[in-house]
């Protein structure tokens, strides 16, 4: 895998958007005030008659989506993801998973790589939330390329809520676009026999460097891309599991409730191994420039080495 | 009548139940579902019918009696409310496929963003149909509905139609001393709607107020229905003790003579 360029995963979001609207009368845009930070101004620029402007009022704009959802709309509503997943936590656990009607919801600046905003705006938990919700579809694509394939997913191949959590900072753009995205099927990126790397977002790219280090160490890695954190693919981690007897996931997230928890849940129960979680763990973020708090919170590619270690001399002790 | 009576057998069946604002909601049902709603019991997914969002689920009782005795069910089927398997939920859940049923409800302040999305949708899809949603006076407490009033006014939906169901009184008591929500004409007209009030135990002064609302605007409409909790059973009528309260089984006989005896006297 090659990076091509470095670009936020909500370019990618936003393009995506547009270019699947072009195509779908039945998408409408809502607005939170922040259109062009998470990148709908794409759409609404294209779609002026198809873009509602809400203002700063997540619980309203969730109501509303569920309204056009039920008659027969396919509402996209993005903000923050501190804003879109927990502002508005009832309205979408109720409104939309309740009724359980094709909203999309966008949650823009996840993970602590926002950077000088500070605690305040990094989304750390949504994953958690979003995935305990009856319905609810998660979607985490790894790259800006991923995410356009991931919101037409959303849009085209659902009729449920689906939640789908992107970036602000620009990211490595490495996916192939001939490699087909499914909702629900994650992507084994690089084969490996020691232990299995799962990771999400863009720590994905972070998994591929730790392999390649490990390589060079003698240590073959598993990478597995976990695009969907729900439905899981329980398949891919199981087999994983049993394959090469040792796991790390790696997350911008809580480590609590997040996609590291959703893996040890189904290995837990169907292929228990030694595992290691790279996540925030159990703490608020702070302002800093985006990869000095990726150094500080351990998200980079050599703690996911140092974890690989570790989780290996467990492996080892079993 | 029918229909209060429906109501307290049905909550008495169900041993739980919000009694209270279910009587005294009554009239506006009985208004709205035989005669103001352009609907089609026997097509309950007709696309050009009026919308009637609930959006304060605990009336469940109210609104499930009112569908089943204008043809959506069966009346006999109101007696499996809130037990299990049933279609008749505690609070409105459309994954039970309650015909009638618009939207899931029982969280309150969600159901006038919901409305607002379907008036837009209806807007934007030169529909003709409205969209009624039906509010507590307590209800108007969360800030989400302020949020909602604000985009509907904004974006001038003269397709919506708000029923508030002002009858003073909350679980935990007079709503004025809960949190008071007065000067509640001004806030609605403040949020750019049209407000108009009406005494929501009299059909006849209800149906004065439809026909006004009929009249070409260009604002979302509020009606501030003004009723009393536990209307036709004189004993527990404006006792908020009542608001989330069944009868019990000892209640049935009298409470029902009580709807009887107050119909006749009103007749």
């Amino acid at each position: 895998m090659k990076i091509r360029d470095y670009i936020p995963t909500r370019v990618g979001f936003g393009k995506g958007l547009k270019e699947a609207a072009d195509q779908m009368p039945e998408i409408i845009g809502l607005g939170a005030d922040i259109t062009g930070s998470v990148n709908m101004n794409f759409f609404a620029e294209a779609h002026p008659d198809r873009f509602y402007s809400l203002g700063i009022a997540e619980q309203n704009i969730t109501g509303v989506a569920a309204g056009l959802a039920l008659e027969g709309k396919i509402p996209v509503m993005a903000t923050y993801g501190v804003f879109s997943a927990m502002r508005n936590t009832d309205q979408v656990r109720i409104s939309v998973c309740y009724n359980n009607l094709h909203v999309i919801i966008g949650g823009a600046h996840a993970g602590i790589s926002v950077g000088p905003d500070g605690a305040t705006h990094q989304a750390l938990e949504d994953i958690a939330i979003m995935r305990s919700l009856p319905n609810m579809t998660v979607l985490s694509p790894c790259d800006a390329t991923q995410a356009n394939q991931a919101i037409k997913a959303a849009l085209t191949d659902q009729d449920s809520p689906v939640y789908l959590r992107f970036g602000r900072e620009a990211v490595p753009d490495f996916m192939p676009d001939d490699i087909a995205f499914e909702i629900g099927k994650a992507q084994l990126l690089k084969d490996g026999v020691d232990l299995t790397i799962v990771a999400t977002g863009h720590l994905v790219w972070e998994a591929l460097e730790a392999a390649k280090e490990l390589e060079s160490g003698g240590v073959s890695a598993r990478v597995i891309n976990l695009h969907t954190i729900k439905p899981i693919d329980r398949e891919i981690l199981i087999k994983a599991s049993a394959e090469t007897g040792a796991i790390v996931t790696a997350e911008e997230h809580q480590i609590m409730g997040g996609m590291g928890s959703a893996v040890a849940e189904v290995l837990s129960e169907y292929a228990p191994c030694p595992m290691k979680f790279i996540g925030v763990n159990d703490t608020f973020g702070e302002s800093g420039q985006p990869d000095e708090l990726m150094e500080k919170y351990k998200l980079k590619s050599k703690n996911i080495v140092t974890a690989a270690h570790e989780v290996l001399i467990n492996k080892a002790k079993k | 009548m029918e229909i209060r009576i429906s109501v307290i057998n049905s909550l008495a069946a169900a041993g739980s139940g919000h009694l209270g604002g279910s009587l005294g909601l009554a009239d506006v049902f009985t208004s709205l579902y035989f005669k103001e709603l352009n609907h089609k019991p026997e097509n309950p997914e007709w696309e050009n019918r009026d919308r009637l969002v609930l959006s304060i689920g605990h009336v469940a009782p109210i609104f499930y009696t009112t569908l089943a005795h204008c043809g959506y069910f069966s009346v006999e089927e109101l007696s499996t409310l809130r037990k299990l398997g049933s279609r008749l939920q505690g609070h409105p859940a459309t994954d039970h496929h309650t015909p009638g049923l618009e939207t899931s409800a029982g969280s309150l302040g969600q159901g006038l963003s919901i409305a607002t999305g379907m008036a837009l949708a209806a807007k934007h899809n030169g529909a003709n149909h409205r969209i009624f949603s039906i509010h507590g006076d307590g209800e108007l407490q969360e800030g989400a509905i302020w949020e909602a009033a604000m985009a509907a006014g904004n974006y001038q939906l003269d397709n919506m139609v708000a029923i508030v169901d002002r009858n003073g009184v909350q679980i935990d008591g007079p709503t004025e001393q809960v949190m008071g929500v007065e000067p509640l004409v001004d806030k609605w007209r403040a949020f750019n709607w049209k407000v108009h009030e009406c005494n929501g135990n009299d059909i006849i002064d209800i149906l004065r107020c439809f026909d006004v609302v009929k009249e070409a605007t260009n604002q979302p409409q509020v009606i501030i229905a003004h009723t009393k909790m536990g209307a036709g059973v004189v004993e527990i009528e404006n006792d908020y003790t009542w608001h989330g309260k069944p009868p019990r089984p000892e209640n049935v006989d009298n409470f029902i003579a009580q709807v009887k005896q107050n119909y006749h006297e009103n007749s």
